[in-house]
């Protein structure tokens, strides 16, 4: 699949935004006033810059409001009202925080389920997709779930919390990887079933049906990178995973190191996103394949 | 909503019959031709005359080769490719903001172009490829079964069928209600074995594939025995004279 930046920014940033602002939900850290203010910035910031980023790879962008309205069939129609609600939700718990130096732990609690409600509908957008057979599997949202735990935890300063997790993450995205390479040769798809000529003998394209490129091989055939899948594995585990827990549990803490292993994190994890779009392989590209 | 019909009333369709079918594109043009002028946005097309012209379809034809495993002759199948009009279509329940349905009268699958966003999850969810996003619209476009000819009382009754089917010279493309087991598409199926696309992705496609028939093996009696002999007369002469130049 097509590794559209847009799509990567939108998955990690409101991963991390959402995150944190569920922690934030359940009272961790127990923060007021301006410093209250600030992680609430932060969490809001990386959520509406990742669901802003998100709607620049849309083809039409005045239909974008009906997005919200087909939550009882889509997953993506889900994510959307669930974001909102979210967001909404933790609007008055923030306020309640920075303002009023008060607790409402029940809009909190609420505000922090949506929260994770989000990140696990953006997961089974992917997840549901039958077509991409390395998406289609229970590791998917707990992939996008422990993510955002992770990162949520990291942001927000809670230290064991953060270790244990991003300790959890690497384990998950170990066994997604493991699984989903296996997961294409599972489904029994191949040019001989996509054409139906198995039952004569050995398909193989002979001329693709035109000389140029089309939407589907752009967005659906991506083979770029590919062949890099176990050096940016090994990036992915060792900034994303290995450095902040090395910076949270070896080094002795300070606001520097902290901020190194949120960095650390973030360009770890952008290199996992981008292949599990990269090596993500749709069914289509069967078709096309010489 | 994009939720599917319990059960259409009808299921129109194609049947497409890979022994007949001649690879010449034929269906392609006509479909583009009719679609670009007719019903939505226009299927746009980019860089038409230059270098590397590219362009919205929403039908083409693939080329594939199959050896049989049982030995023979490998064949070419010429291999038009469009939306199947599945039964339990994964592009119409995906969609966020509704542009997509399946019409309980025909069962059509169609996009309401006043309701896409273009985020193109449909054409993710579909594993043939029938979907494309319009470079310039930026709205999804897919095959309509010619819905603005099939009904079309302003046409000649001969020209109540999809343009793909109408123009094959071939007579490899059919049109009708596949869901009436008396139909003459239907009793084509039966009769010649039609097949799904890909039935483990569970699409439950309406569109039907005829296989193309085995060809014949080649026998080593089959061949022809060369016939010339040694030549005689004016001939011997002048293959002896053209030997001594």
């Amino acid at each position: 699949m097509h590794p559209a930046p847009s799509v990567i920014v939108f998955t990690t940033l409101s991963g991390l935004g959402f995150g944190l602002l569920a922690f934030l939900g359940l009272g961790l850290p127990d923060v007021s006033g301006m410093t209250a203010f600030v992680f609430f910035f932060i969490g809001y910031g990386l959520a509406i810059a990742g669901l802003l980023a998100a709607t620049f790879h849309l083809g039409n962008k005045v239909n974008a409001h009906k997005a919200f309205s087909q939550w009882r069939t889509s997953w993506l129609s889900r994510e959307g009202v669930c974001s909102v609600a979210a967001l909404l939700v933790m609007a008055p718990y923030a306020i309640g925080r920075i303002f009023c130096d008060a607790n409402w732990a029940i809009l909190g609690w609420v505000g922090a389920l949506l929260c994770l409600g989000t990140v696990f509908t953006t997961s089974m957008i992917y997840a549901q997709l039958k077509t991409v057979p390395r998406w289609n599997m229970r590791w998917t949202p707990a992939l996008f779930l422990t993510h955002a735990l992770a990162g949520g935890a990291l942001l927000a300063g809670q230290i064991s919390a953060a270790a244990i997790l991003l300790a959890l993450l690497g384990a998950v995205l170990a066994i997604s990887w493991k699984q989903g390479d296996q997961r294409f040769e599972d489904t029994g798809t191949t040019l001989g079933t996509a054409t139906g000529l198995d039952s004569i003998g050995t398909v193989r394209q002979l001329e693709p049906p035109h000389s140029g490129k089309n939407y589907l091989l752009k967005e659906m055939a991506f083979q770029v990178g590919r062949k890099h899948s176990a050096k940016l594995r090994a990036i992915a585990l060792a900034l994303g995973v290995i450095v902040p827990v090395l910076c949270l549990t070896v080094l002795p803490f300070s606001h520097g190191l902290a901020l190194v292993a949120i960095l650390s994190h973030l360009v770890g994890i952008m290199a996992g996103r981008w292949l599990f779009f990269a090596e993500a392989k749709h069914v289509v590209s069967l078709y096309y394949q010489s | 909503m994009t939720a599917l019909p319990e059960a259409a009333d009808k299921k129109l369709g194609l049947v497409i019959d890979l022994d007949t079918c001649v690879g010449c594109h034929a269906c392609v043009v006509n479909c583009k031709e009719w679609n670009t002028s007719n019903y939505g946005n226009p299927l746009s097309d980019i860089d038409a005359y230059g270098a590397e012209p590219e362009g919205t379809f929403l039908n083409r034809v693939h080329a594939f080769e199959v050896t049989p495993d049982t030995g023979g002759c490998a064949q070419t199948i010429h291999f038009p490719k469009s939306c199947l009009h599945c039964e339990d279509a994964p592009c119409v329940t995906v969609c966020p903001t509704g542009a997509s349905y399946k019409r309980v009268e025909d069962g059509i699958v169609l996009v309401n172009e006043n309701d896409c966003m273009g985020c193109g999850l449909c054409a993710w969810a579909c594993p043939y490829g029938a979907r494309e996003l319009d470079a310039l619209a930026g709205i999804m476009k897919k095959c309509t079964l010619c819905v603005d000819r099939i009904y079309n009382e302003n046409l000649p009754e001969e020209d109540r069928e999809p343009a793909c089917v109408r123009t094959c010279p071939a007579g490899a493309r059919h049109f009708g209600d596949l869901g009436d087991p008396s139909s003459d598409v239907s009793k084509l199926v039966a009769e010649r074995e039609g097949m799904d696309l890909m039935p483990e992705m569970g699409t439950k496609p309406v569109n039907k594939y005829l296989p193309p028939r085995q060809k014949d093996t080649l026998l080593a009696d089959m061949a022809l025995t060369p016939k010339s002999e040694e030549p005689k007369g004016f001939l011997a002469w002048l293959d002896k004279a053209l030997e001594a130049l």
